[in-house]
Parts: C-alpha cells; sequence; structure tokens
C-alpha cells in the first residue's frame, strides 16, 4: 500500500519506512511554534515539569502577535513571559513587536519553514505550511512544551482526502473562494482528523499566497493537516529563503485515499460564510443588501501581500461608504513595509480606511475592531463563531479580500466586479 | 475512576470561543478564566455547575482554536467529564494532555438529556443515565492515551519515561 504525503514525511520523521492511516508514531520535530496566547502556558507547563533546556534553540519560533502592541497589562505580562523564556533559552525565531508578524504569515515569508518538514504549533492555523509541502498541524500548549523539551511529538497517522484541482480562477476569485468552497461542501468536520492534500494540474494556476490562505483554514474543516504538492513555484518561493533544505515528497501512485474530490477552479464563485459557522457558505450575489458596519481585510488567512493588491486595486481613488469602518491589516512587517513603499496605505487612508501594524487582534475578538451588539462585519479572517469578533450578538460573514473590499465601498455584501 | 454528576446538554460544533472567549486569553490563570466558562452559549453554566457534573453534546465538540484553556477551564470549573458524539482533534488532544476525561458515545449523547444524573466508570468505559436506567459504553482508548491518562497528562507520562 502506498502512501499519501502526509504519511511519508511522518514516516521519514518517524524513522520507518512505512506507516499506514491510524498507527501511532512518535515522530522528530523540525519546528515547534508558539504565541503570545500559548506560549506562557506552554511555558508554565515546561517548567512544571522539571525541564531546564530545550531541545534545539533553532527549532523552536516565539511569535507575539495576538495582543501585540500589548492590549492591556495583563497580554503584556504575558508577553513579558515569552519575551523572558525566549532570552533565557536563547530562542533564535523568536519574534517582538517591530520584527514581528502574524505567525503564519511571518514564518513563510521568513524561510523558518520549508517543504519536508514535520512542524508543529501551538496554534490551529499551524496547517497553513503545508502550502510549501511540508507536514504541519496545530496543537495545545502542552504539546509545545514536550515539543520544546524533547523535539518530538506523537501523533496518528491520519487517512487523507484528496482534492485535484483543474481549471484557473475567475478575476474576482481567490484562494479563499476554493477553501470557503470545499468547507461548504464538506462541513467544519467534513475532514476531522484527516489530512487535505491538494494536487492536479490545477495547483500550478494558484500562487503561494492562494495555497497558504486555502491550507490555513484546512483547521476549519476539522482536518488535521492541509498540504500542497510542491512545483516550480514552490521550489522559486523557497530559493534564497529557507533556511534549511527543502525536501520534496510526492504521494505514492498507489496511495490510498478516503475520498477524492474533483474541483475545477473555473467554477468557482466568490463564496461567503454566513454566521456562525464556515460550513454556511453562499456565492455572494446570492446575499441581497446585507448591509455591514466594518470590514476587516488582513489575518493569518489573508494579510499577505496579494491579499493587500486585491484590496488597492479595489479602495484605491474610491470611498469607503458612509457608516463603514474599514480595518486593513497587512501581516507582517515586511509587508507592511512593501505596503507603504508602493503608495497603498496612502490610498488606503484616503479611501477613508485604517491602517494596523501586524495583529491578530480584530479575528479573535481580542481588541482593534470589537463588535457592539447587532453589528456586522465583513472579514477576510478564518472564523465566524458566536461572538468570536466582539458582542455574542454580532455577526460575521467570511470572504475573500476581493469581496471584502469591494462590499466596503458599497456598504453591503456583494462580489467585486470588474468595471 | 469515577465521576457522577448533572448533565449539562449542548448541541454541535461547540467551539472554543464560547468555551472561553479570547476576549478573556489575555491571562492564563485558570481559575480567573473559568468565571467565563460556556458564557457566550450559557450565560448561568456557571452558576449551576458542580463539582462532578457531566458536559453532553454533539458532534466535533472543541472546534477552533487549538487553546489549550478550554479544556482547561471546562475542567477548572469540576467538570468531571465531557461525552460528546465526536470530538475536534485538537480539544481531544489537549484534554488528554491535561487530563480532562472525555469519552466518545454517539448513543449516550443523543439521549442523554439537561439535568439527568449521569455517571461514568473510566476504567470500563461505562456511562449510567441514573435518571432514566439506561446504560452506555464509550469506546475506550488505545494504551497509549490510556498511559498518558494513568502518568496524569503528557508531560508527566515523559518525565516518568526519562525516569525508567
Amino acid at each position: 500500500m502506498g502512501m499519501t504525503m502526509s504519511q511519508k514525511i511522518l514516516a521519514a520523521h518517524a524513522g520507518l519506512d512505512v506507516v499506514s492511516a491510524g498507527q501511532l508514531i512518535n515522530a522528530r520535530l523540525d519546528i515547534v511554534l508558539g504565541n503570545d496566547i500559548t506560549t506562557p502556558v506552554a511555558v508554565n507547563e515546561f517548567r512544571k515539569a522539571g525541564f531546564d533546556k530545550v531541545f534545539d534553540k533553532e527549532r523552536i519560533a516565539i511569535v507575539l502577535d495576538h495582543f501585540v502592541p500589548n492590549k492591556d497589562i495583563k497580554a503584556a505580562e504575558q508577553s513579558k513571559t515569552c519575551r523572558e523564556f525566549a532570552c533565557d533559552h536563547c530562542i533564535s525565531h523568536f519574534y517582538d513587536v517591530g520584527k514581528m508578524g502574524i505567525e503564519h504569515a511571518l514564518l513563510p515569508e521568513q524561510g523558518v519553514v520549508t517543504a519536508g518538514d514535520c512542524i508543529i504549533g501551538a496554534d490551529s492555523h499551524t496547517c497553513t505550511y503545508g502550502a510549501l509541502g511540508a507536514f504541519s498541524t496545530g496543537v495545545g500548549s502542552t504539546d509545545m512544551a514536550a515539543g520544546m523539551a524533547t523535539g518530538m511529538a506523537w501523533f496518528k497517522v491520519p487517512s487523507a482526502i484528496r482534492f485535484k484541482l483543474t481549471g484557473k480562477l475567475p478575476y474576482n476569485c481567490s484562494g479563499k473562494d476554493v477553501i470557503l468552497s470545499i468547507i461548504g461542501m464538506i462541513g467544519v468536520d467534513g475532514a476531522l482528523y484527516k489530512s487535505m492534500e491538494f494536487t492536479g494540474e490545477g495547483v500550478h494556476g494558484l500562487s503561494i499566497d492562494d495555497r497558504l490562505c486555502i491550507c490555513n483554514m484546512a483547521i476549519e474543516a476539522g482536518a488535521k493537516n492541509g498540504i500542497f504538492s510542491v512545483d516550480e513555484k514552490t521550489t522559486e518561493y523557497m530559493k534564497n529563503r529557507c533556511e534549511r533544505k527543502p525536501v520534496i515528497y510526492e504521494a505514492d501512485e498507489d496511495a490510498e485515499y478516503e475520498k477524492t474530490y474533483e474541483i475545477d477552479l473555473s467554477k468557482i464563485r466568490p463564496t461567503v460564510s454566513c454566521p456562525h459557522l464556515p460550513e454556511n457558505t453562499r456565492n455572494a450575489d446570492e446575499l441581497n443588501n446585507i448591509k455591514i458596519d466594518q470590514v476587516v481585510i488582513g489575518s493569518c488567512t489573508n494579510g499577505r501581500m496579494e491579499d493587500m493588491e486585491a484590496t488597492y486595486k479595489i479602495l484605491k481613488g474610491k470611498k469607503i461608504a458612509d457608516n463603514v469602518r474599514c480595518i486593513i491589516i497587512p501581516a507582517t512587517m515586511q509587508i507592511y513595509r512593501e505596503c507603504v513603499e508602493r503608495g497603498y496605505v496612502t490610498a488606503f487612508i484616503d479611501s477613508g480606511a485604517v491602517v494596523s501594524t501586524p495583529t491578530c487582534g480584530p479575528c479573535l475578538g481580542g481588541y482593534m475592531g470589537i463588535l457592539a451588539a447587532g453589528e456586522r462585519c465583513i472579514a477576510t479572517t478564518n472564523r465566524n463563531f458566536v461572538g468570536r469578533m466582539g458582542h455574542v450578538d454580532s455577526e460575521v460573514y467570511l470572504a475573500s479580500p476581493f469581496t471584502a473590499a469591494a462590499s466596503a465601498i458599497a456598504g453591503y455584501i456583494t462580489e467585486y466586479r470588474e468595471a | 475512576m469515577n465521576t457522577q454528576g448533572k448533565a449539562f446538554k449542548y448541541m454541535d460544533n461547540v467551539d472554543t470561543d464560547v468555551i472561553i472567549p479570547a476576549r478573556y486569553l489575555n491571562t492564563s490563570d485558570a481559575a480567573e478564566l473559568a468565571l467565563h466558562c460556556m458564557e457566550d452559549i450559557d450565560g448561568e453554566f456557571v452558576n449551576n455547575v458542580k463539582k462532578g457534573d457531566i458536559i453532553v453534546a454533539g458532534w466535533n465538540f472543541g472546534c477552533g482554536s487549538s487553546r489549550e484553556h478550554a479544556p482547561l477551564v471546562i475542567k477548572t470549573c469540576g467538570i468531571g467529564c465531557v461525552i460528546a458524539k465526536s470530538f475536534a482533534r485538537i480539544f481531544y488532544r489537549n484534554a488528554i494532555n491535561i487530563g480532562l476525561p472525555i469519552l466518545e458515545c454517539e448513543q449516550a449523547a443523543e439521549e442523554i438529556s439537561a439535568g439527568d444524573e449521569v455517571s461514568v466508570n473510566f476504567d470500563t468505559g461505562e456511562i449510567r443515565n441514573i435518571t432514566t436506567g439506561k446504560n452506555y459504553m464509550a469506546q475506550p482508548f488505545p494504551p497509549f492515551i490510556q498511559n498518558i491518562i494513568k502518568c496524569g497528562g503528557l508531560l508527566a507520562s515523559l518525565k516518568e519515561a526519562e525516569d525508567e
């Protein structure tokens, strides 16, 4: 029996020739990640258990991104705990204010993660790095603590669902519309415990930013990981960027998949997830006159350069609708700087939007755009659960940057159409 | 090991944002966080929950964020066990790692009503609905996971392995 991409990476990291779905293994980790919310809990567990050193200071990444620049005293204390731990253990990939970015945009950009890696992160969207052909999955703080101490983690080898992509996306769609459509089709537990493996000739037409966005939301279908086959675009992206040599794994011809979906990308339409689950998807043009109070463009899902380009294309020379607040958050300092240099920030401000330094803030209802009762937001973020962005009686609609920016100008949810 | 108490019943896809809203995650103090457990779907939960009580829910319990604060606040509130039709994978892992007992049992999750008195035997996986007199058997954990639970969590099990 052949192995899937994910299974091959896991086998290699467990020192085994072959693994099969359901098998419990102990695997070596290339990167262990945490953020300012999950790391303090991990640090506490690490100390409580009596560990005094990390397995490899080069293989741990700690990114302060959720509540920084710190939103309040308690958040500042949590950042301080992370900072002190990073300093005590000489953690080389520690990213504080000024250097930081939203972790899942930052680590690929900085070349910390690469193809063939086995990665755990104490953040559910750690599945993002599968876009580069890595096995990468979200865990909790105790797993992070154990990973930091031993460089190992236990896994149940996942079975897989294959998505064979063909065709090319329409001009007003992005990776976000692909993944929202898939979640709408299979449901929020449609890939529970499984890998989502994306292959097929349609992959080549998707940018790396599209692929990062698609893998980012694999968790929203319950998946253990999302992963793309590596092609020339991936190799080009990783060249002169990744610290470690990429290792490319391909699924065996006879790899077993629980199911295969054929997805024609040319049939994807601008898609919106309605409250309060990501699976409640509708085509944007089916939603009539849903007025919005706020727009958020950013997050680990859609705060990358192409997302800013799409936003600029739509907002440039236009005005945000009256009574709509538009918050734009480039995901890393490098993207932020690029937006300044290209004149995007000026265009965004002229349109009536605000532009923040990188933070997860509004996506998880932390700060920087909290909703009041009865308010409605269209966001390029990843979750629209009850109370996710503020009051329990507020609503979040998930969409691509194209749809969110077009809606910001219209004042109600609408898809982007070229004039 | 056993627990017995009153059942709190919830629907499918109970997510970590309603178990513990992120707006409170500026602290990792379990007792402080526990004051807000389930508050966005059940404002009365923290006032009514007693030690040993049981949460019963549908499919995909604990979906969403990786925050370990979610199983932690449930445990800190005194909940003795969560019974669900299925668990989201990170929640499942976190619950085991921190020592919150969880059981997958579709029929029990379907049939137990809010307020029923329920007892659970973790050694056998037997769930008894004392109110209705009906018994159920949950899926047992694989031995590897049983060992983590027996040691009192993941780090304790690693330490034990290291000392051997």
